[in-house]
Formats: structure tokens, sequence, C-alpha cells
């Protein structure tokens, strides 16, 4: 599904990611994990192209991200489904339609596919907020409702970087749940997170492996995780 | 651009349409800015549509016409006159020619010395006027026997002073295209700064959409189809109200010469609605360009 070989990112002058080597194969669950600074959203920009790296090759579904024109790159990018730190929602549009959003960009018709809309708000328990705007949100229903974004077009591939950086324990076992579920669909799931206790809990409900970055490059992390 | 832009962007689509949030002063600028430019275009096409006729009208009628001027002492003038008139009747290509009559000829003097001018006291030539057929005469040749036959006849074909008037009437024509021309490009200059204001102001809309796999020609049509029914609307008025300030100028007239005679004429009231369509073709390109090339930037 993605596959990094010798991946190496700079930036302000320094080298932030160095001699990366990564395949997600399809159907499995990873976990990213790093302190603060690390580059962990670095790494994730990189594996859906929304940064090119300095040297080395991305392949995601077998394309080499450098040689994608713009247009192609988004038609990958209707492949992957990604759940960024910040949300980053339209807020003059209405929760339901920042959900469709995918839709609408690719040319189909959201108000046809209602009913999928619509199982998608329940299954992410937003039903009740599909009118409201993003900025109404709280930071948990922000989350489920990007999470909802991300997968609205039945992606192969879920990158989630900080899903539950702003909300509480009980709302990142929900969203973690979500992610799960997904996985068991047959999803290849990326998640980005500092937070150790909520990957040993995932660890406990499904095969995860957790790489960590350390030092500029990528390791497994130890049996502690 | 693809004929399936083309179409998407006439037919539109509301949900592309929404994903752009709606912003104030560009819009505001954009409707302002296409107004007043189709207001100014509306008088700079009726003032070169008048220079036009004008021109038209001097060239054809001072070219068909020419005065023979008769400078003779009172004793020998009506001889002369009389012999020219022969020689004109004579002459190939001459329509028509007649003596002007005392009336007529005291007419022609009336704004410049008045009313009770005393025209049998005064040496005043004897004038003829001469209306050429198609082909015309030849004036060469029709001078060379006048000077052998009429000692005082002095033909004049207009040709001195009609030049320089058609010639200024087409350049007043020229001048109001140029000006539709420049308008038409500080319109374009306008709505491309209006559009860059815009996009900027909307980056992080747009890498949102990037993100969830919009490609830049969508984004770029939603911008362009938003500032080019602005331009049609603001042109739309700007022109109305163009029309309607030149329906209300004074009729044409003899007295008011070429001031009065600025309006449309017929067919030509329909000109002016090929202003807003300009003006919204004018923003469409500029809003294209400008969005390409900062979506370029952007990447």
């Amino acid at each position: 599904m993605i596959e990094l070989e010798n991946v190496a990112y700079n930036y302000g002058g320094g080298e932030l990611l160095s001699d990366l080597s990564l395949k997600l194969s399809a159907g499995s669950f990873h976990f990213l994990t790093g302190p603060s600074g690390s580059g962990k959203t670095t790494f994730m920009k990189l594996c859906y192209g929304a940064l090119l790296p300095t040297s080395g090759s991305v392949k995601v579904f077998d394309e080499d991200l450098r040689k994608l024109d713009r247009d192609q790159m988004a038609m990958l990018r209707r492949r992957v489904g990604v759940v960024h730190q910040d949300c980053r929602f339209l807020d003059h549009l209405p929760v339901a339609d920042n959900i469709a959003l995918p839709m609408t960009v690719s040319g189909r018709d959201p108000a046809q596919e209602s009913e999928n809309l619509n199982e998608l708000l329940s299954w992410v328990g937003l039903s009740d907020r599909a009118d409201a705007l993003p900025p109404e949100l709280s930071g948990g229903e922000r989350q489920r409702a990007a999470l909802a974004r991300a997968v609205i077009m039945s992606p192969d591939v879920i990158l989630a970087d900080e899903p539950t950086g702003n909300v509480d324990w009980e709302m990142s076992q929900r969203l973690l749940q979500l992610l799960i579920e997904l996985n068991k669909m047959g999803k290849t799931v990326m998640i980005a997170s500092h937070d150790l206790a909520l990957i040993r809990a995932a660890k406990s409900q499904v095969q995860a492996r957790v790489l960590r970055i350390s030092n500029r490059r990528l390791q497994l992390a130890g049996a502690d995780l | 651009m693809s004929k399936g832009t083309i179409r998407n962007f006439l037919l539109g689509d509301p949900q592309a349409d929404r994903v752009v949030p709606p912003s104030g002063f560009t819009a505001q600028l954009t409707l302002f800015v296409s107004g007043a430019m189709a207001f100014l275009a509306v008088f700079a096409l009726a003032l070169s549509l008048a220079s036009g006729r004008l021109a038209d009208r001097w060239a054809e009628e001072l070219a068909r016409s020419a005065t023979l001027r008769i400078n003779a002492p009172a004793d020998q003038r009506a001889a002369q006159t009389a012999a020219a008139l022969q020689i004109l009747r004579q002459t190939p290509g001459v329509a028509h020619a007649r003596a002007l009559t005392e009336e007529e000829q005291a007419a022609l003097l009336l704004p410049w010395f008045g009313a009770d001018l005393p025209l049998e006291d005064l040496p005043v030539p004897q004038l003829i006027e001469v209306i050429q057929d198609d082909p015309s005469y030849d004036a060469a040749g029709l001078r060379l026997r006048l000077s052998g036959e009429v000692p005082g006849a002095v033909l004049d074909d207009h040709t001195r002073w009609r030049q320089p008037l058609v010639k200024a009437a087409n350049s007043l024509r020229r001048l109001g295209l140029v000006s539709i021309l420049l308008i038409a490009g500080a319109t374009a200059a306008m709505i491309t700064l209006a559009a860059h204001a815009a996009l900027a102001a909307n980056r992080q809309v747009i890498e949102v959409l990037r993100l969830v796999g919009a490609r830049d020609r969508y984004i770029a049509q939603a911008f362009v189809r938003r500032f080019t029914l602005r331009a049609l609307i603001g042109a739309t008025v700007g022109m109305a109200l163009g029309v309607l300030g030149i329906f209300l100028l004074p009729e044409a007239s003899d007295e008011g010469g070429f001031l009065t005679g600025l309006g449309f004429q017929g067919a030509g009231w329909l000109w002016p609605v090929l202003i807003p369509i300009l003006g919204a073709s004018v923003s469409f390109l500029a809003t294209w360009i400008a969005a390409r090339r900062t979506l370029g930037e952007l990447s």
C-alpha cells in the first residue's frame, strides 16, 4: 500500500528524518510514536504526498509520488483517508457538507448518497450535529467528523495524525474503536500518537506494529509497547 | 481549457460553488469595478459609434458635392454664371448644377453678418452647387476648361477641408475603440488583483480542498465562476445605467451638431448588450489565469 525507501527529509537547513524505510501492507495496523517534534507529522505528510522527500522514494499504491503531477496527486489522495491533527474543516460549511467534501470535489453528488452519509454520521455519533458549523463542535466531535470525512470515499488506507490529541480518555477510546473497526473491515490504518496508554490499549485489541521515530530514524518500538 | 470545463462552468455546480466561502471586499470590488467600467464603456461605445456615423456622413455628403465660385465684376457675373452652368451641364460626371439664389447666399452669410446684410451692395461672388454623378467628373479637366472659358470661376470640391474633418471623426472613432480596450484592460487588471486577494485569503480553504483530493481545475473553477458571475452582474447594472444616461441625452438636432448626436441609433441600441458579455469574458480569463498561477505557486 505505502512503501518508503531510504527516505530523508530536510527542514530548515537540517535533516529532520533520515534513512527511513517502511512497507505498510494491506490490512495492517501501525502506530507511529515519538516525542513531540520528532517528525511524526512530517512522516505522515510524506506518506500522502503533502511533502516530498529530500531523497529516497515514497510509493503509494505502487505510484512514485515524485513522478505524479498535481492532478494525479489529487486522484491518489481520494484513495487515502487522512485525519489531521487540527482536523482542518471549511468553517463556513455545515458538518455534513464537510464530511461529504471528498465526494463533492470528486464530482459525486452527496444528495444522491445521503443514505451513506447519514449512516456515516450515525457511525461516528454525529447525526444530531450534521447541521452544526465546525467551530460549534467540541474537540471530540471535530475528531470524529474528521474521521468520517477521511473514510467517506472508502479509502484503502487511513492515516490519522494525533487523532486523540485534543480529547479526553473516554473519547480517545471511542475514536480508537472506530479505527479498529475500520481495520477489521480490511483497511490499512496508521496512527501517529504520543499517547502510549492509547497504544497499549489498542495492542490488547488488535495486532498492531508500533514504530518509533528516534534520532531522525524509524525503529520498531520495544517490548514495553 | 477543455470543453468539459467550459460546460461545467456554464452549467454550474451548486456544491462546488459553496466550497469557496463568500468573501467581502473582493466581491464588492469586482461588482463596483465591472459596473463602473461598463458604465464608461457605454459612453466610449456611443462616442465611437457617433464619430463613425459623422465620419461616414461627412465623407459621403461632402464627397458628392462641390461649389463653383464665380468671382467676376457685377456686369459680367450673370454671363459667366450662365457659361459655367452650360459647361457643367456638358461635363460627364456632373449630375446636377444650379446657381444659388440671393436668398440662399444671404442665408449662408447670416451667421457672420446678420439678417440686415445688403447683399446687393457687396461684391459677393455667385455660388453654383455642383452635385456629382457616379462615376464623378474629372476635376482637373473641369478646372482647365473653366479657366479658359470662365476666368472668374473657382472650383472647390471640398477636399481641402473635408479630409481633415473625416480624419478627425475617424480618429475619434478609433479613440472610442481604444478607450473600450483600455477599459477592458483596466477591468482585467482590477479583477486579477481582486482574484489574487481572494485566493490568498482562502489559502487554507485551498489546502483543505487539495487534501481531500480536489484537482486544481475544480478549485480554480469555483473561484472563476464566482468572479465571472459578479462581473456579469456588475457590468449589466453599469451598462443599464450607462444606456439610461445616453437615453436621457438631448435628441440629435442640427443646432446641437455633434454633441446632441452622441446617442445610439436604431439597432445600435443593441451594441451595449455586448458590454456585460465582454466584461464577464474578461473577468473569466483574468480570474482563470490568476487562479492557475496562484495554485501553481501554492503547490
